[in-house]
């Protein structure tokens, strides 16, 4: 693919030997050192756009069918990060993973301003709490809504299956 | 000595000058904005959610009405998602009647833009002047689609249907009527002395700031920033046409208002391209593509160059007929991002020209 970005890569898994990087070139990071990783994405690497922030949820098997979450539920959610270089024209995705029982990872506010408002539609809708973010709170759905829809044992009523 | 104390006003989410139902809570100080706090989601309808409980075909219909102004480009981004995940290629008569409907589309909503930002401001001639020219634009769409805003014209492989006959000359002198059109904004518009005085040098947004709050689309290229992913990251055919990318200077809403005139003018220099070039293309409009589409396990990230900004698909695949995940990075959601600081310090009545100059589809905003 491309060929500044195969140097970037390489060069991050030197630095971090923690991450794995996919064939498509997407790099899981470890949640303890996301913060770190990121600052250097942007000071380093200039990567200097965030352009999205989301999540998926993955439960265990048992879970998709809706039933209740026990102690030992081994679900994951992942949250993913785009971020682009306007300078060099190069775009990496990059990946974390929490347990779905306590999905908690820090905010990337500090970092890009950008994530503020695509960390609040993710904590919205997937219930993911970004520490030290300035103002979680929901923004989509109204305040008094529970649950998080984009969950995968999210029930409701009514509607077309 | 005078003590003063802020005090709150709502605007919205019942308001003309919000462009849906949108609502901002003001917190002033006089006339001046202390705080100025988004509030949106009052037209979600939980695309995303739905999305999982259709076939990948069925969701074309609901990128349509997220973007409902440039549906063509919506279309766009969410087929050309699918097909990197399907590694699908496209036929190139497909690719170059997609160019047209984007384009197409990005001028309508431009259009539209001006006119409703001269309404916005207080010229009511400029809002009813701008609906001339997308009604031509819309006419074409729909003899070519069938519909006059929801297309749903791109499919995955390919488009729906090929040009009717005579459709591409007709494209082709209403695209040629336009700059005449251009013209007579920058007239009536562009160059009146109240319009100036309502939006330059009013909402500034830095260069930095920009950058930082992940702002795109002529809302990010008026405050001086080359990035624009048609030249950025040529996806589709758009690295076979020349064109320009049109940036402000001052990063004031005058700016983003003029940005989009002169983009408009580079869509029709693209259009002309199309046009001359399709005609020397024939061939199949639509790939081979299974009945039932599974695409295998994976993900696909694609962003596109909407009329708004960048517009990012994120699809996650599990093997079956159903998407496992769909995500939409909407342009007009991430731009309101840094509304608050763009208002802060400013007059109750540069807000309107603040949001405005965004340019935001409610939507895209609440999904």
């Amino acid at each position: 693919m491309d060929n500044k970005l195969d140097s970037v890569i390489k060069e991050l898994q030197e630095k971090f030997s923690e991450i794995k990087v996919s064939e498509q070139q997407v790099v899981t990071v470890p949640v303890e050192q996301l913060t770190s990783f990121m600052q250097m994405l942007k000071d380093e690497y200039y990567m200097d756009f965030l352009t999205n922030v989301t999540a998926v949820d993955y439960p265990s098997d048992k879970n998709q069918n809706g039933e209740e979450d026990d102690e030992e539920d081994k679900g994951t959610m992942e949250v993913i990060y785009n971020v682009n270089s306007i300078t060099e024209g190069y775009t990496l995705m990059v990946k974390t993973s929490v347990a779905r029982q306590n999905p908690k990872l820090p905010s990337m506010f500090s970092v890009w301003g950008g994530a503020h408002f695509q960390e609040r539609e993710v904590f919205d809708l997937l219930g993911i709490i970004f520490t030290d973010h300035p103002d979680l709170k929901r923004i989509l759905l109204d305040d008094s809504f529970k649950g998080y829809p984009l969950r995968k044992d999210f029930q409701w009523v009514g509607g077309r299956k | 000595m005078l003590r003063t104390e802020t005090y709150t006003v709502n605007f919205g989410p019942q308001h003309p000058a919000t462009h849906g139902v949108f609502r901002v809570m003001l917190n002033l100080d006089g006339e001046r904005i202390v705080k100025a706090e988004p509030v949106c989601g009052y037209l979600h309808r939980g695309v995303e959610k739905l999305a999982e409980n259709r076939t990948y075909q069925q969701v074309i219909p609901y990128t349509d009405r997220l973007d409902y102004l440039a549906a063509g480009l919506q279309n766009q981004g969410y087929v050309e998602t699918i097909e990197k995940l399907m590694e699908i290629e496209v036929p190139d008569r497909a690719e170059y009647l997609r160019i047209i409907t984007a384009e197409l589309s990005r001028i309508a909503s431009h259009v539209l833009f001006v006119g409703v930002y001269a309404l916005d401001i207080g010229a009511f001639t400029g809002f009813l002047l701008c609906f001339r020219e997308r009604e031509r634009i819309l006419d074409l769409m729909e003899e070519l689609t069938g519909s006059r805003m929801t297309y749903s014209y791109a499919r995955i492989g390919g488009v729906a249907a090929d040009a009717p006959e005579g459709w591409l000359d007709r494209v082709e002198k209403v695209v040629n009527d336009l700059p005449y059109y251009f013209d007579i904004y920058d007239d009536l518009i562009s160059g009146n002395e109240i319009f100036q005085a309502r939006t330059k040098y009013v909402g500034y947004l830095s260069a930095e700031s920009a950058v930082d709050y992940s702002l795109s689309g002529p809302t990010l290229r008026g405050s001086g920033i080359d990035y624009d992913l048609r030249k950025a990251k040529p996806y589709s055919i758009y690295d076979r046409f020349n064109f320009e990318v049109p940036l402000g200077e001052n990063g004031d809403c005058f700016d983003r208002y003029f940005c989009r005139i002169l983009e408009m003018r580079q869509s029709v220099y693209i259009l002309q391209q199309a046009i001359e070039q399709i005609r020397e293309t024939d061939g199949p409009i639509m790939a081979k593509v299974p009945k039932v589409l599974k695409p295998p396990k994976g993900e696909a990230y694609h962003e596109i160059e909407s009329s708004k900004g960048i517009l990012g698909y994120y699809v996650v695949s599990d093997g079956s007929n159903k998407p496992y995940r769909v995500h939409v990075r909407r342009p007009s959601f991430v731009n309101l991002g840094f509304l608050d600081e763009m208002c802060r310090g400013g007059l109750v009545a540069d807000l309107v020209a603040i949001l405005g100059s965004i340019d935001i589809v409610l939507g895209e905003v609440d999904c």
